[in-house]
């Protein structure tokens, strides 16, 4: 009885989906690329496929966890690479080209994450105050973002000299690389947001019905406004990591397709896109799946632009496997056979 | 009559977007005297040609309260395949025309049927067939395949002479048999109608007994063949291919259908709109161009700029216009546009 009904809770739970997907990708690789689950220590760091896909995969859990929120509302944010490449641009250009930093590296840290979170606000403002569409709205920064970081830049690529920055991206700690504690640091924080205090229920209701939520007195608009900061944010603090990877900021690359990655990951992770759920797990779990399947592929030895035919199989298994019709489809005939068994 | 016509709430939006296309042109013709060559205008048309096409598609999906993320990746694929078919396999761009297209169509319908019988929300099922058009792109080929067929340079710089000492490419009149094609359909024909009530309210539409699943799927299915016949346009007009073609297109394509006055929330809006959203886009770009001295990371802020303009032109003409009609009603909430999600 006590099992059954712990079978059921596994059955139900909305992460089952993206913890089997992930279990196939890990058992693709156990038996077709040989030495993926090696890890060792050099250096008192550790080394392997696993890391890596960690490690490779922060930016996109950052901004997917940032995009939970915003989908949560019942929006959608796909400007996302555009700040990320702002934040980036900013950080470069207060840095400077030499070896030493212009600007203190905390405070370049700071401004540049303030970049971010004003287009958040921007983004915000356009769908809370504005009641302009989600998608509408943040194509206008989706579209000018890449100029603006590219005027930050001058239109160059800068490349960054100043080692200490390179740690955000690529540094080590108790280990294992900066940027997963970095993630840690974020899912934690938008945790206890979330379920400690009241937002994460205001954020759901007004996912659930805007109109509802007003008149119930939440004060949706500035809900909508904080999701959207918190999503750019998320976006700046990926972009400062994906800037100290390939140490320099291209304002054209940076975060590139990365907001139709980040909302692929939220609606694996069983946020819908309707709004009206938040799963945090699941969503880092979704940005795990995508990284890990791309590492995976990388590994088995598959150009890298055949990764998006895997990828749009991966998206088809999982919709599929989310749709309630379906799956009565597929079990049908095997509940059938049991009815009449019985 | 007439004036009463266009000020009554449906034709609203619409008669916003025209008037503001007029508006930017005269505004823009004061500026650069060239504009007004009416050549100019025909350029419009020509090098948006499979954007149009697209977007009467796409406006289609909108319609019902879709979204199409595929049609940027599907332009590149199905101007790929031509270019393969014809400059590696040979094959007969008579032949190959209509092999893309039904491709397009297959393409579209296997989507149409994910959204309609599995219930997969349009963004995902279209952001699969976003990720497997690119990628088929580049297993079919990763480098640029050129296209010398005879057939193909004979189209592109085929022009049809008109009165002023001015052109148009055949492009431009696919494009414009399409549009009038989208405007039969939505308008004279019980596809449109039943596309309508979709978008108004999809369970009221099933309770009618309109054939609400059928429809769902052709308008996908439509929208996959606009976007093969955009490819075809598009293949034609570049005489080439590569992966990373229209890389972006899809969202310039929902950009042109919303500033064309059909909102993402569906059951709203008209194709004839959608004909002005692209030539507004079009237009932006060319004025850009004729100012000559923008930098590039201007021409995109100044895009976005424009493009916000736009729409929030468009919502406050159209909000006001909205609180005239239903002012004697209790205040309606103010945001009953913004809990639209994207699908």
């Amino acid at each position: 009885m006590n099992m059954n009904k712990y079978l059921a809770r596994i059955k139900d739970s909305k992460l089952l989906w993206p913890l089997a997907i992930i279990g196939l990708v890990l058992l693709f690789d156990l038996f077709f690329v040989p030495g993926f689950f090696h890890l060792e220590i050099k250096d008192g760091r550790l080394f392997g496929s696993l890391v890596d896909i960690l490690n490779r995969g922060a930016p996109l859990m950052l901004i997917s966890l940032g995009m939970t929120l915003v989908i949560a509302t019942g929006g959608i944010d796909i400007s996302v690479g555009p700040v990320a490449a702002i934040a980036g641009a900013m950080a470069a250009f207060l840095i400077g080209g030499e070896s030493f930093t212009n600007t203190p590296l905390p405070l370049v840290i700071v401004l540049s994450l303030l970049a971010a979170a004003l287009c958040g606000v921007w983004n915000g403002l356009l769908v809370s105050r504005a009641g302009i569409q989600p998608i509408v709205a943040t194509l206008i920064l989706f579209y000018a973002g890449r100029g603006i970081a590219q005027m930050i830049t001058q239109g160059q690529i800068l490349t960054i000299y100043y080692r200490p920055f390179y740690y955000v991206g690529g540094g080590h700690l108790l280990g294992l690389p900066f940027s997963i504690f970095l993630v840690a640091l974020v899912f934690i924080a938008l945790k206890l947001l979330l379920r400690r205090t009241a937002i994460g229920m205001f954020i759901e209701s007004v996912g659930i019905n805007s109109s509802s939520s007003f008149y119930s007195g939440v004060d949706e608009k500035n809900i909508k406004l904080l999701a959207y900061t918190i999503c750019s944010l998320c976006a700046g603090v990926a972009g400062l990591v994906l800037m100290s990877n390939i140490k320099g900021a291209d304002a054209n690359n940076t975060g590139l397709l990365i907001e139709l990655d980040a909302i692929l990951a939220v609606v694996i992770g069983g946020t819908l896109l309707t709004g009206g759920r938040v799963s945090l797990l699941g969503s880092l779990l979704g940005a795990l799946i995508i990284q890990g399947l791309t590492t995976s592929m990388y590994s088995f030895g598959v150009p890298p632009t055949v990764v998006y035919v895997a990828k749009a199989g991966v998206v088809f298994a999982i919709s599929l496997l989310q749709s309630a019709k379906f799956r009565e489809a597929i079990t049908r005939p095997f509940v059938s056979k049991r009815k009449v068994a019985k | 009559m007439k004036l009463k016509m266009l000020i009554r709430r449906k034709y609203l939006p619409i008669t916003i977007t025209v008037s503001l296309f007029i508006a930017t042109y005269l505004l823009a013709a004061l500026k650069y005297p060239g504009l007004l060559t009416p050549q100019v205008l025909f350029y419009l048309l020509i090098d948006n040609s499979f954007i149009l096409i697209s977007a009467i598609g796409m406006t289609f999906v909108i319609l019902t309260g879709g979204i199409d993320l595929s049609v940027g990746p599907m332009i590149a694929f199905t101007a790929m395949i031509s270019a393969w078919l014809v400059e590696v396999l040979y094959i007969s761009p008579l032949a190959t025309i209509p092999i893309v297209l039904l491709v397009g169509i297959l393409f579209g319908a296997i989507i149409g049927s994910m959204i309609q019988f599995f219930n997969v929300p349009p963004f995902i099922a279209t952001l699969a067939g976003f990720f497997f058009a690119r990628g088929m792109c580049f297993i079919i080929s990763v480098d640029a395949i050129r296209i010398n067929h005879p057939f193909y340079k004979a189209a592109s710089s085929f022009q049809i002479r008109l009165p002023g000492n001015s052109f148009v490419s055949i492009s431009v009149v696919v494009a414009l048999l399409v549009v009038v094609l989208g405007i039969y359909l939505a308008h004279y024909t019980n596809f449109g109608r039943t596309v309508y009530a979709i978008g108004g309210n999809e369970s009221s539409a099933t309770l009618m007994g309109l054939p609400v699943p059928r429809v769902k799927v052709l308008v996908y299915t439509f929208n996959g063949f606009c976007s093969a016949l955009a490819g075809v346009v598009y293949s034609i007009y570049m005489l080439s291919a590569h992966g990373w073609y229209a890389q972006g297109m899809e969202l310039d394509v929902i950009a042109s259908v919303v500033i064309g006055g059909t909102p993402l929330t569906g059951g709203v809006g008209y194709v004839f709109g959608t004909l002005f959203g692209v030539l507004i886009q079009g237009l932006i770009q060319t004025i850009i161009i004729f100012d000559g001295n923008l930098n590039t990371w201007w021409t995109k802020i100044v895009i976005g700029l424009l493009t916000l303009v736009f729409i929030l032109l468009q919502r406050l003409l159209s909000t006001r216009g909205r609180t005239q009609v239903i002012s004697s009603a209790r205040k309606a909430p103010a945001d009953s546009a913004s809990p639209a999600a994207a699908d």
